[in-house]
């Protein structure tokens, strides 16, 4: 017998996830994978940010503040769902040595011109707006990346 | 009393202070000498809505948040 389930159970579906440490990329992508395998969505694009070895540093390190995460993340689920599709995140929390993984992204549509449009969108607005500090971890030091980093939208309003 | 907090980066602890609106943080921040360099580049959030109106007015037990420059990923 199939079995309905209302809408808002469908909504309360979390696609943000955060983790201690490295990202297991492969078994995030196949968690996904498997979550969506029958949502019948014809396009799946998934986008990796994994840690250069580059200016001799160890790891990169990083700093979450849930809460506003949560919302922002929240807002582009609702962007996307206007588009007919889904948006799934996996972040790193603490260091994360070079060569791995700290950020994984995905778009699912039913349709490929939307999931390219929104990845795109998605990453960029990422970097710009969710509540994450990088720092670079070298000779045990943790230094904030201040020359990398972009001030959220709205702020200086209190240097007025 | 409204608590501000100050995220990431900025090495600073919990302050509590009296303010009737955002702008009345604003000027006593501004007078804090290690985050005044900072508020020039930060966003705010109140109760982790984020926020740019600076008129807000604020309640006793709200909680003010700065968020220095990101970079996820």
């Amino acid at each position: 017998m199939e079995i309905e389930f209302p809408f808002y159970l469908l909504c309360v579906v979390d696609s943000l996830e955060l983790y201690e440490g490295p990202l297991a990329i492969e078994s995030i992508f196949s968690k996904w994978l498997h979550e969506e395998a029958e949502s019948n969505y014809g396009a799946y694009i998934p986008f990796v940010g994994t840690i250069r070895a580059e200016d001799e540093i160890d790891a990169l390190s990083f700093d979450i503040y849930e809460p506003v995460l949560q919302k922002w993340f929240d807002d582009w689920e609702e962007k996307a769902a206007k588009r007919g599709a889904k948006v799934k995140m996996a972040h790193a929390i603490g260091d994360v040595p070079v060569h791995a993984s700290s950020y994984i992204s995905a778009v699912f549509s039913p349709r490929r011109r939307v999931a390219l449009e929104l990845i795109d969108e998605f990453v960029e607005d990422f970097k710009a707006n969710a509540p994450i500090w990088k720092y670079d971890v070298k000779d045990g030091k943790r230094v904030y990346a201040a020359d990398r980093s972009t001030p959220m939208v709205g702020s200086g309003i209190l240097s007025k | 009393m409204i608590k501000v907090e100050f995220l990431g980066p900025m090495a600073q602890e919990i302050i509590e202070l009296e303010a009737q609106t955002l702008a009345d943080v604003a000027t006593q921040l501004q007078n804090i000498e290690s985050v005044a360099p900072w508020l020039d580049k930060c966003a705010v959030a109140v109760n982790d809505e984020m926020t740019a109106n600076l008129g807000m007015a604020l309640k006793d037990g709200d909680r003010v948040s700065i968020l220095p420059p990101v970079c996820g990923g």
